[in-house]
């Protein structure tokens, strides 16, 4: 009995030993937007090379919190911070991968499809369009019958990375949100119901007639909602898809710290209302630490997109993937 | 020699036993004390920025920085309200047929689903009021409502999701709170008082409003506290039918935001410091009202006891 106990024990503690020299386990914190994509490249990529990420989807503004109180290896915003705090918290922040946010709505008879102005949408949220038959979208939509019904507008109750793109967004269409509202995470809303996540919006949507709002990309395909079609900075009219989403990020400025927006951006079939989720690293971090992030990001990089793409999510541009993993490799040692 | 050892250890382990329960007590005011030492500490910010006027002020604007909680007060309040106004009379009818009218097999089978509907957990209350209730509301209930719109109670366009909703949820939420401890007490009065009451020649009905129910007046009364309370914090259920909205409105179709929904909703993603200390600073509000109705209870509760003295007739 004895024996066997010994020979159980020792075994544990060889079993111990030998993970423990080849795994190195890095704990993250922060947004929930990307948790289903990184999850999946987190598993992978323990399952490839033995190096186990911990990620608590705890919300950005939390991760933010935690990363700069150091109780986590790296945090994740959807947000970006700006390059000041990101210098006075000594941190070297990128984006990771991108999402797209599309117009839903829930009209009787009215399938996808309906077109809008970008200005139409700001008119909408500051309160101004209240009616579904208001001549700015009828014009638009000859062939479509309009309801008499006032537009419920929808919004994240939450503080939420897609409402900081979708507030960019209608600051960058309308001086007057820029403003009377502003961009963020939350804002001061004119108007509107709050629903808490996309899940909320959506719901809220598909139960509320007349209802209008935003909802991340991924929701909206998966549970089947009719969204609109939007006219670009270019003038031509496009759907929310991922392609048109690539090619929105592929015309982003990046600026040195990686604060990049890319809402109504330039290009033919650019969808305007899209955006990046960024991973903040300290740049003292221990080297074996710092080491093991780099080569994770470095593998999510390379292996990453076909998940990306399966789950709804915008890669980054290969020029912009280049930049980033030299910028990595120089601040980080 | 054995009996002073033997008398040794009884008397040890008591004291142990006493030393022990006593921490145990102890450390809930301890808890409470570092709670609220917390809760002070971290809402210092906004109170050194906006003072008082945090409580009375309608603007929340976390882009501008200015933060004003009145609407989440408000909020709490006027849903809760709602609730008790609705939740009271059907738990107390239920509790007078429990426990005086129905017939003994029935009497366990509805008590036991009145339990069962206070063991679902609140997130499918509250998806079953937006994805249920809110259509029903939004087509059906709220549109002849909004044609009494000369009364400020039913202003505005129907929505189904705001007050009404939060407001009808709650209360389903919060009878079988009020209910089955309505109904264990209003068992609990002695039986000879039923029978002196019929004896005197009192119908049914004299029985339960001049003896069941006076008898029971104090237990009533903490059942209600219990279900205000489990009201005033509810957080997942109100935060999906509310309609998030941080505004002062009395119609019950408009959309409306209570204290918890507020701190569920932006604590997490909340980046600016000022408007983390204003959540919290809402959080030690809710901590004050519920202290304050506990202890308002508690006081109407000893008058009603030196008054009636239990059962007068």
């Amino acid at each position: 009995m004895k024996k066997i106990l010994m020979i159980v024990i020792s075994a544990m503690l060889f079993a111990a030993s030998v993970s423990a020299a080849s795994a190195m386990t890095l704990n993250a914190a922060g947004a929930t937007f990307p948790y289903p994509l990184y999850s999946k490249w987190f598993y992978s990529y323990a399952k490839q090379t033995g190096t186990k990420i911990n990620y608590a989807a705890i919300g950005s503004g939390a991760g933010i919190q935690q990363i700069e109180s150091r109780t986590v290896d790296f945090g994740c915003s959807d947000a970006p911070l700006k390059g000041g705090d990101q210098k006075k918290n000594n941190l070297f922040m990128f984006p990771t991968v991108g999402g797209a946010v599309a117009m839903a709505y829930n009209l009787p008879g009215i399938k996808t499809g309906l077109m809008l102005l970008p200005s139409t949408i700001a008119d909408i949220y500051l309160g101004k369009v209240t009616k579904w038959n208001d001549p700015e979208i009828t014009r638009l939509n000859p062939r479509m019958n309009f309801p008499n019904m006032p537009i419920i507008v929808v919004h994240r109750s939450d503080g939420s990375g897609t409402t900081n793109i979708f507030t960019w967004f209608l600051g960058d269409i309308s001086p007057e949100w820029r403003q009377r509202v502003g961009s963020g995470t939350s804002v001061n809303w004119p108007v509107g119901l709050g629903g808490k996540g996309n899940q909320g919006v959506a719901g809220t949507i598909q139960k509320t007639r007349g209802a209008f709002g935003y909802v991340e990309l991924a929701y909206v395909l998966q549970s089947g909602m009719t969204y609109a079609a939007l006219k670009n900075k270019s003038g031509n009219w496009v759907y929310p898809t991922l392609a048109n989403a690539r090619e929105a990020a592929s015309h982003a400025k990046i600026p040195s710290d990686f604060y990049i927006k890319f809402t109504n951006a330039p290009g033919k079939n650019s969808y305007p209302i899209a955006g990046f989720t960024f991973m903040l690293i300290p740049k003292n971090l221990a080297p074996a630490k710092a080491a093991a992030v780099k080569s994770y990001v470095k593998w999510a990089y390379t292996n990453g997109d076909r998940d990306a793409l399966s789950l709804d999510y915008v890669p980054l541009p290969a020029r912009l993937k280049t930049r980033i993993l030299n910028e990595l490799n120089r601040q980080v040692r | 020699m054995a009996e002073r050892l033997s008398r040794k250890k009884i008397i040890s382990p008591e004291k142990i036993f006493m030393g022990m329960t006593g921490f145990f007590s102890l450390s809930v005011l301890l808890i409470s004390v570092v709670v609220v030492y917390e809760l002070i500490s971290a809402s210092e910010p906004t109170f050194h920025k906006f003072g008082l006027k945090f409580l009375v002020s309608k603007e929340w604007d976390p882009v501008q920085k200015v933060y004003g909680a009145l609407p989440f007060i408000w909020g709490t309040f006027y849903t809760s309200f709602i609730a008790l106004l609705i939740a009271l009379p059907v738990s107390l009818g239920i509790a007078i047929f429990l426990s005086e009218l129905a017939p003994a097999w029935l009497r366990s089978s509805v008590g036991f689903l009145i339990e069962l509907l206070a063991a679902i957990p609140s997130l499918i209350f509250g998806l079953w009021g937006l994805f249920v209730l809110s259509p029903i509301l939004q087509q059906y209930i709220e549109p002849p409502l909004s044609n009494l719109s000369w009364l400020p109670f039913f202003k505005g366009y129907p929505l189904g999701l705001g007050f009404l909703n939060a407001g009808l949820l709650l209360a389903v939420m919060i009878i079988p709170t009020i209910s089955s401890i309505s109904r264990d007490v209003m068992y609990a009065v002695p039986s000879n008082q039923r029978e002196g009451g019929l004896a005197l020649g009192m119908t049914r009905w004299e029985v339960v409003s001049k003896v069941v129910v006076p008898n029971s007046r104090s237990g009533i009364l903490g059942a209600v506290v219990l279900g205000l309370g489990r009201a005033l914090g509810e957080t997942m259920a109100v935060t999906m039918v509310i309609g998030n909205t941080p505004q002062f409105s009395l119609s019950l179709l408009d959309p409306g935001y209570t204290i918890s929904s507020a701190i569920a909703n932006q604590f997490t993603e909340a980046f600016d410091k000022l408007q983390i200390s204003a959540l919290i600073e809402l959080g030690l509000i809710l901590f004050v009202i519920s202290v304050i109705i506990n202890a308002f209870a508690k006081l109407l509760m000893l008058r009603m006891n030196r008054f009636s003295g239990g059962a007068r007739i």
